[in-house]
């Protein structure tokens, strides 16, 4: 059905296309490179939007799961790189596939433990632990030296892909743009799904979620642990998009960035993260060529969206979303 | 391990939470009173450190710096509650994180703009420079000494604040029933904005005594925010006592714990992979204590009352 939003939202994914080929045919691979940046920004913000959007569960330590899929990319290829065997001799990989497996893999185990203590409170208290469960994953990873502890890691050829060479941009970037794709076809399947359903009624109404049969924890956990796993596969992109991961990826900075993301771009909507990943970017790339404080600009206009401009961009674009 | 550097140890871990507390006491008194999360507490805290060590390097005084930075800090806190807090009362907590997240942005840049990249530097004043010896052969600062006795004060005098004073008794009210209080004539939007300027006040009190002890810097008021946090979800959100006793635990649990563990894991394995897995494990030590707190009570040790 071609309602407004969703003409805006084929606008976007073709844009966001478009853009990227023609850089590259006017031999322009920074602008491929940003478009890269853009579209695995908006899988990381997807995976949250499904916890904060969907769900209403405000996590302020998804960057958390951002960077243990980011780790996981650096210390795969780190090992498979120097043939140096892994706990239980397991060797390391460059394969992109692999990678994906196990950051998603390792990102939801953790999710689990921390969502099943910081899913038994809710509101602000949720708020900060999920921020403090962050800060002691962060502070594991500054502390432990064996890869790299504040320095980070580098990741010196970027990883493989069957078939691909993931060292030109564009290619790189159409994994990514697929993968980015792949994810909002999950996010779209989802909500509309029993259990996203059950999940965005458990934010409306718990009580009577509860009233039906349905265990709100039950849902808003499994929620958190897909979100999750969204979005460490985005930071296993990222470390690979850099070359690079540190305990930056870690910091509650990052945590907060991606809930930046989700409002410049409108929280709950399926293209939210997408349009609020490419304004960030854009907003980044425009202030920080004119000024090093761009920052503080971002602080005043992320100010103004929150009192004043509520829908986001997408609001903006497309009009009120159609349920609350 | 002798008893002294034990001793030297647990002060250090008492005038961290001492420090917690100071930050502690703002935030959970503004989240009790007006029900808002204000992640740019720690900027107010940067705003005091600033404050002290531009006043203090200017006049060559550390106590007109302590006053600079009260000042400036319950000045800063006032205007952030006029231009922008107060339109956040009624908004979701998600609406309360973004706000605040862009007031960091603001004054972390606004600051770095007015000092420079480069971290300031704060004397400890002539009068609590020196060292004490405390049992067991042991030296330990005056100032730090100073900075407990200073913590203890400022509880009292909360405590008193609030259980016996007027402005006390309606900051408790604000806190049980704010249409109420309303209703009865306070005029609690004045109200509001004094007890934000109050606890921002103490935040940037906490910053400038600790700006003589690190240096005085941009960023400098996020970790302790952090630490802030789990200390008041440990105590209770809301709760000033709560907020009291979570530092102190927080504060002797961090500190020992980085200097027990290595010393307790070196039983076991050889004294340098000790030391590593014991520095991790010790950065985790407090947020671990949150877990299984929460785990047995979610609402932490000391949850008001009426909410």
């Amino acid at each position: 059905m071609l309602t407004r939003e969703n003409t805006v939202n084929l606008v976007l994914a073709l844009l966001l296309l478009v853009a990227p080929l023609a850089a590259n045919a006017f031999g322009q691979p920074f602008y491929v490179t940003l478009a890269t940046r853009i579209a695995i920004l908006a899988l990381a913000a997807l995976g949250l939007n499904l916890a904060l959007g969907l769900g209403g569960l405000v996590s302020f330590g998804h960057a958390a799961f951002f960077g243990i899929g980011g780790y996981a990319a650096g210390i795969l290829s780190s090992h498979a790189l120097s043939y140096e065997p892994m706990i239980f001799g397991l060797p390391g990989t460059v394969q992109m596939p692999v990678i994906w497996i196990v950051a998603v893999i390792a990102a939801g185990l953790v999710a689990l433990a921390i969502g099943a203590i910081s899913l038994r409170t809710s509101g602000v208290y949720f708020i900060m632990i999920t921020l403090a469960f962050a800060q002691m994953v962060y502070y594991f990873a500054i502390s432990w030296p064996a890869y790299g502890g504040e320095d980070g890691l580098s990741i010196l050829v970027r990883n493989q892909f069957p078939g691909l060479n993931t060292m030109k941009p564009l290619s790189f970037f159409l994994v990514c743009y697929v993968v980015l794709l792949a994810g909002i076809g999950l996010f779209a399947l989802i909500r509309a799904s029993r259990f996203g359903t059950a999940l965005q009624a458990a934010r409306q109404n718990e009580t009577r979620v509860a009233t039906v049969g349905i265990h709100p924890y039950r849902i808003r956990l499994t929620g958190f642990v897909i979100s999750a796993m969204i979005t460490a596969l985005a930071g296993a992109l990222y470390a690979d998009l850099n070359r690079f991961v540190s305990p930056s990826m870690l910091s509650w900075h990052m945590s907060g960035e991606l809930i930046v993301l989700i409002i410049l771009g409108g929280t709950g909507r399926l293209f939210g993260p997408v349009a609020g990943a490419a304004l960030y970017v854009a907003f980044e790339f425009a202030l920080g060529g004119l000024t090093e404080r761009w920052q503080f600009f971002l602080g005043l206009i992320l100010l103004g969206v929150v009192l004043f401009a509520r829908g986001g961009l997408l609001g903006l674009l497309a009009g009120k979303a159609k349920h609350g | 391990m002798t008893i002294a550097l034990a001793l030297e140890q647990l002060l250090n871990g008492i005038q961290l939470g001492v420090m917690l507390f100071l930050m502690a006491a703002g935030l959970t008194l503004i989240f009790g009173v007006m029900g808002l999360i204000n992640l740019a507490h720690g900027s107010l805290y940067m705003v005091g450190a600033f404050a002290c060590a531009a006043v203090a390097a200017w006049t060559g005084s550390f106590w007109l710096g302590l006053i600079a930075s009260l000042a400036c800090a319950a000045a800063a806190g006032a205007i952030v509650e006029l231009a922008v807090i107060r339109r956040l009362y009624d908004r979701d907590h998600l609406d309360q994180v973004l706000a605040t997240f862009a007031l960091i942005l603001i004054f972390s840049e606004g600051t770095r703009w007015l000092f420079g990249d480069f971290p300031l530097y704060l004397d400890i004043p002539a009068l609590l420079q020196g060292v004490v010896t405390l049992p067991g052969d042991a030296s330990y600062p005056v100032y730090r000494l100073a900075i407990i006795a200073v913590g203890a004060l400022i509880a009292l005098g909360l405590y008193l604040l609030i259980g016996k004073t007027r402005l006390g008794m309606r900051i408790r009210a604000g806190e049980s029933d704010r249409e109420m209080i309303g209703a009865l004539g306070v005029d609690i939007r004045t109200l509001y904005t004094l007890v934000f300027a109050l606890g921002s006040a103490l935040a940037g009190l906490a910053g400038a005594l600790v700006g003589a002890l690190q240096s005085v810097q941009v960023g400098m008021g996020e970790p302790v925010l952090i630490l802030a946090f789990v200390v008041i979800v440990i105590g209770g959100i809301g709760s000033i006592k709560g907020a009291l006793y979570g530092a102190l635990l927080v504060g002797v649990t961090d500190t020992l714990g980085r200097f027990l563990l290595p010393q307790f894991l070196a039983l076991f394995v050889d004294p340098s992979q000790a030391g590593m897995i014991g520095g991790a494990m010790a950065s985790m030590l407090i947020y671990v204590v949150m877990a299984v707190i929460l785990a047995v009570k979610p609402r932490g040790l000391f949850p008001p009352a009426h909410a």
